[in-house]
């Protein structure tokens, strides 16, 4: 059964002081913000709609186009509409944006994380049975604080030929990320949380991170919690990654090694990805390129975004659905017949997407 | 507009002086020599045991040397972690200057204790000015792994970047970490790279990097390592981001071939090759500065929860070993000692538990001193 208020402070792992926002609401349906992006984007966004209707599952979408404009002032913001369509649906499922190169605005993902404090990102790094790898069983979810670190931006020219680049560590966005580490755990069964740090060598900076990750472990003694460094966990996950969980981590760390995990399961083009932001936003997304080799000639591979969206069910509390669509998904890639050149096959985006809907129908 | 050209061809002066006067410096470091071998025809090498696996092994090596009547006298200076005073650290530094060669095991450092109490590696390492860090990365024949044919050789930055230990609490809850990157340090081991490329005969270096989101920082790295490369047509340069470069390591590492990085990076992909080629206990590391270099394993770990139990992999502490020898142009010892140890590892497969098998450190050590004396001119009694 699916009753809404427990489902809305469980799933989005919210901080006791968040009030469960109410939702869209109309006959069970609920309404997410769609962003399509830029080259292939479009093509799979197409594919995971069609995916979802075959599904029956309860979304109504809302396509929004997230190109940066100037507003007064000349700081550069995402358009109006976007913002207050993802402010009332709290939901976002979103596809690769390009960077222009001089375009002068910031990335486009920059832009989104800042608008809406997207402060976690999430990956699930699960093997894919049927695309083979050099490593099988992988269950892990990197965790990753993505607003500070030694991505705060912060650079300057000492003298020259003295570059200071700052790593910025504060106890609020720590304590807010650890906190969210264990919620996720809890909420999602999983057995244990491990810290990535680099203590030893920084103390006062990876030191405060530790600290606020074991204040966390203290409030929720239901989940085992293990500290490790970022050097042992390199070493361990590419002979053993089966002993890895839940890892949580400042920026650096968490984007080389939620990329690493990505690689031990097959590449960006079968990763799935959910950055959760303050005030219960939660915007979901493929992290590979844009591909504008292959933009508009049906060869793009959906998996990524459809694996993305997934997840979004699950953190909507739709796992009935969310399971039927990964099953068919993944009976798909096992089977071999239908695939798309990235995952060693000949087919076409749209023959893959219909032999998705056709086995979605079947399992029903 | 004639200013603009002044500055350009001044820009241009400045830049060649410097890689002048980089290049005069390196033929100095080419003619390094080690330090004369006193008293008889025997080196003295500083050996510091340090924690977790770093005494037994080290014992072991000693042994094979002893064995093998290398001509070299071991140093032992002790360094206490669990103290806050630095005496035991300088007492160590001040030996490696006099000696100029030494072999050491991983000093630990207890995170515990007050911010001030520095990581003892870091600082041997910054007041020596062991600038490089150098690891090769080969697939083992006798060691079964999920990717073969790796061949790779990192070279990574040792002294600065975000091992500066520079920290501090501005306001109450906040801190910030600097990271510094210089022009001076990154030619120097942009340089140290390519040379080391064209002496080993590798035809491409990889800077790895994240200029993309660090772009002064990395961006002034990624710069002298591309003016450097200039000077090495015969050598073909690019670079890759940190993240996508992980994740080649993972699916395809053979495409590798010398990689040069900033440290932390470093870190996190040496740690990566080592795993991918068996794991910890394989592969010896050097750091080399103007004047001193200290082998150690390449991945420095401690150990703490094997130490003591007689089941620590041998190989990588014997191999440094092997390393210094080569520094010490003692090459027909350490292809003695080399070829024993890689006999035993891929012929007898006798290994240890962390590359799957079931033997102790003193059975490979066993081994390995009765090939040795099979092989060997000399050896004393087993």
């Amino acid at each position: 059964p699916l009753s809404i208020a427990p489902n809305v402070s469980r799933v989005v792992g919210a901080l006791k002081k968040e009030a469960p926002q109410p939702r869209t609401f109309m006959r069970g349906i609920q309404t997410v913000t769609l962003i399509p992006g830029d080259g292939i984007g479009p093509e799979i966004s197409t594919a995971v709609m069609e995916i979802f209707d075959a599904a029956k599952a309860p979304i109504q979408w809302e396509e929004r186009n997230v190109t940066a404009i100037q507003g007064p002032g000349g700081k550069w913001m995402i358009p109006p509409d976007a913002k207050e369509s993802m402010d009332r649906n709290k939901i976002g499922l979103k596809g690769p944006l390009k960077t222009p190169i001089a375009a002068g605005h910031p990335s486009m993902n920059l832009l989104l994380r800042k608008t809406f404090d997207l402060y976690a990102n999430v990956r699930p790094c699960v093997s894919i049975e049927g695309y083979k790898t050099p490593y099988t069983d992988v269950d892990l979810v990197t965790i990753r604080e993505n607003t500070e670190g030694e991505y705060s931006g912060i650079e300057h020219l000492i003298v020259d030929g003295v570059v200071q680049s700052i790593k910025l560590i504060t106890e609020q966005a720590s304590q807010r990320i650890a906190e969210y580490a264990f919620e996720y755990a809890r909420n999602n069964q999983r057995a244990s949380v491990t810290a990535v740090h680099k203590a030893n060598i920084m103390r006062m900076s990876d030191g405060l991170f530790l600290r606020k990750c074991r204040e966390a472990a203290e409030k929720h003694k239901d989940v085992k919690f293990t500290e490790m460094y970022l050097d042992t966990v390199c070493l361990n996950m590419v002979q053993d990654p089966t002993q890895f969980d839940v890892l949580v981590m400042p920026n650096l760390y968490g984007d080389i090694l939620s990329d690493l995990c990505a690689g031990l399961i097959g590449g960006l083009g079968v990763t799935p990805s959910g950055n959760i932001g303050a005030n219960g936003v939660a915007i979901f997304e493929s992290v590979h390129g844009t591909a504008p080799d292959i933009a508009g000639k049906d060869m793009a591979n959906p998996t990524a975004l459809l694996l993305s969206a997934v997840m979004m069910l699950r953190h909507m509390g739709l796992h009935g659905h969310a399971k039927k669509i990964e099953t068919a998904c993944f009976d798909i890639i096992r089977d071999k017949k239908v695939l798309t050149k990235d995952l060693g096959g000949n087919s076409k985006c749209s023959e893959f997407t219909k032999a998705i809907c056709q086995r979605v129908r079947d399992l029903d | 507009m004639i200013n603009y050209i002044y500055i350009y061809i001044y820009n241009t002066l400045v830049t060649t002086y410097r890689l002048i006067s980089m290049q005069l410096i390196t033929y100095e470091m080419l003619m390094l020599q080690p330090p004369p071998a006193k008293y008889g025809g025997r080196h003295t090498v500083t050996l510091i045991p340090g924690d977790g696996i770093g005494p037994e092994l080290l014992n072991h090596v000693k042994e094979v040397f002893r064995f093998s009547c290398v001509p070299v006298d071991f140093e032992v200076v002790h360094v206490n972690s669990a103290l806050e005073s630095e005496d035991d650290i300088n007492n160590a530094i001040t030996a490696i200057r006099r000696n100029g060669v030494a072999l050491k095991g991983n000093i630990e450092t207890n995170h515990t204790m007050a911010p001030s109490v520095k990581s003892r590696n870091n600082l041997l390492r910054t007041s020596l000015d062991l600038y490089a860090n150098v690891m090769h990365c080969q697939s083992l024949p006798g060691v079964q792994t999920r990717h073969k044919n790796i061949d790779i050789m990192i070279i990574r930055e040792n002294t600065e970047g975000e091992y500066s230990s520079l920290e501090h609490e501005s306001v109450s809850g906040v801190v910030e970490c600097l990271k510094i990157i210089t022009r001076n340090n990154s030619l120097r081991i942009a340089d140290y790279a390519f040379r080391l490329a064209r002496e080993k005969g590798r035809s491409r270096v990889t800077a790895v990097h994240k200029a993309n989101i660090m772009k002064l920082g990395d961006g002034l790295f990624l710069q002298c390592c591309r003016e450097v490369a200039s000077g090495y047509p015969d050598i073909t340069f690019d670079s890759m981001i940190v993240d996508n470069t992980t994740m080649q390591l993972v699916s395809k590492p053979q495409q590798f071939d010398v990689m040069v990085m900033p440290n932390l990076y470093g870190n996190v992909v040496s740690n990566v090759c080592a795993g991918l080629v068996g794991g910890p206990g394989l592969v010896p590391g050097a750091n080399y500065g103007r004047d001193y270099a200290v082998f150690e394993t390449a991945t420095r770990n401690t150990g703490k929860s094997i130490a003591g139990r007689n089941i620590a992999n041998p190989t990588a502490m014997l191999l440094a070993g092997c390393m210094m020898l080569d520094h010490l142009r003692l090459y027909d010892y350490a292809s003695m000692i080399r070829n024993a140890i890689l006999t035993t590892m891929n012929e007898t497969r006798l290994h240890t538990a962390d590359i799957g098998g079931q033997g102790t450190t003193s059975e490979v050590v066993q081994s390995i001193m009765r090939n040795i004396q099979s092989k060997g001119p000399l050896t004393t009694d087993l």
